[in-house]
């Protein structure tokens, strides 16, 4: 039953923020629809009993990324996009490529409609998540510190202001 | 009441239409920083669909007889979330350095490598 409720509400919230993300001129409430998509997608991982994973939505997602996001937006003060909600053959197209590929996915998907989520609705995946982390993933745990140490180099190394020519 | 209870395709149409909004997002905005937050829609769902797995499955190798604690799609999902932040810090970074050469971060009018 709490099953039910949190995905009917945190589903329909969640696609309306993806339509907002795509559906708004600002590029500020873009990231704001974002976000709603974002702590929502947290409340569905909440109902599938992943609560590291809902933890980790809101603190890395919600948190830091879309705080980088506006960040940039604010510092690079880009305009309103015009023609967001013109009709044009291109976007036609485009919508037609996306409902393709909803009717395609559902069609493979169509065998999982009997099978059943609602399991017992327990929280104790945060020890697991530990004890895998520091067992059987321990390599690609370090890897993941040599990746963001790379992507930080990066980022300085490709947004400083360049002083030669 | 039975028929609204989730089951596993409930939250894989919910993935899958997350997935194809990012899709004609990234089609249709010109805008270079929504462009990006598509990106970044297109991997949450993807990660929505893993959890959905995970959970179908119950997958604990440490001890199989406990249904509760399946965390070995949730593994995958972290380590998307990691790769995900790391392409984030990147991208914006491409994107101020492409505003500060050209003052424009429409990609309609990025085509300094077009021949």
């Amino acid at each position: 039953m709490l099953q039910t409720i949190l995905f009917w509400i945190f589903a329909i919230i969640g696609i309306a923020g993806a339509i907002g993300l795509i559906f708004n001129k600002s590029a500020v409430y873009s990231a704001l629809s974002l976000i709603l998509n974002f702590f929502s997608l947290a409340g569905l991982y909440l109902s599938l009993s992943a609560e590291f994973l809902a933890a980790i939505q809101i603190l890395v997602y919600a948190g830091a990324i879309m705080v980088l996001f506006l960040f940039v937006i604010m510092l690079l003060n880009v305009q309103d996009e015009q023609g967001v909600l013109k009709f044009d053959p291109r976007q036609g197209i485009a919508f037609l490529i996306g409902l393709a590929f909803i009717g395609e996915m559902l069609f493979v998907f169509k065998d999982f409609a009997g099978t059943s989520l609602s399991g017992s609705f327990a929280f104790g995946q945060v020890e697991a998540v530990g004890r895998e982390l520091m067992t059987r993933y321990l390599f690609p745990f370090e890897m993941i510190s040599v990746i963001l140490i790379a992507a930080l180099i990066g980022a300085i190394v490709v947004a400083r202001k360049h002083s030669y020519h | 009441m039975s028929f609204l209870e989730p089951n596993a395709f409930s939250y894989l149409t919910v993935s899958v239409i997350m997935f194809a909004l990012g899709i004609i997002g990234v089609m249709t905005r010109r805008n270079g920083i929504v462009v990006f937050m598509c990106i970044e829609l297109m991997l949450n769902a993807v990660n929505l669909s893993l959890v959905a797995f995970s959970k179908m499955h119950h997958l604990n190798p440490l001890n199989p007889a406990d249904p509760t604690t399946g965390a070995t799609g949730s593994m995958l999902v972290f380590f998307v979330m990691c790769v995900a932040a790391a392409e984030a810090v990147v991208g914006l970074s491409v994107i101020i350095a492409l505003f500060r050469n050209k003052l424009d971060i429409d990609i309609n009018n990025v085509n300094i490598f077009k021949w």
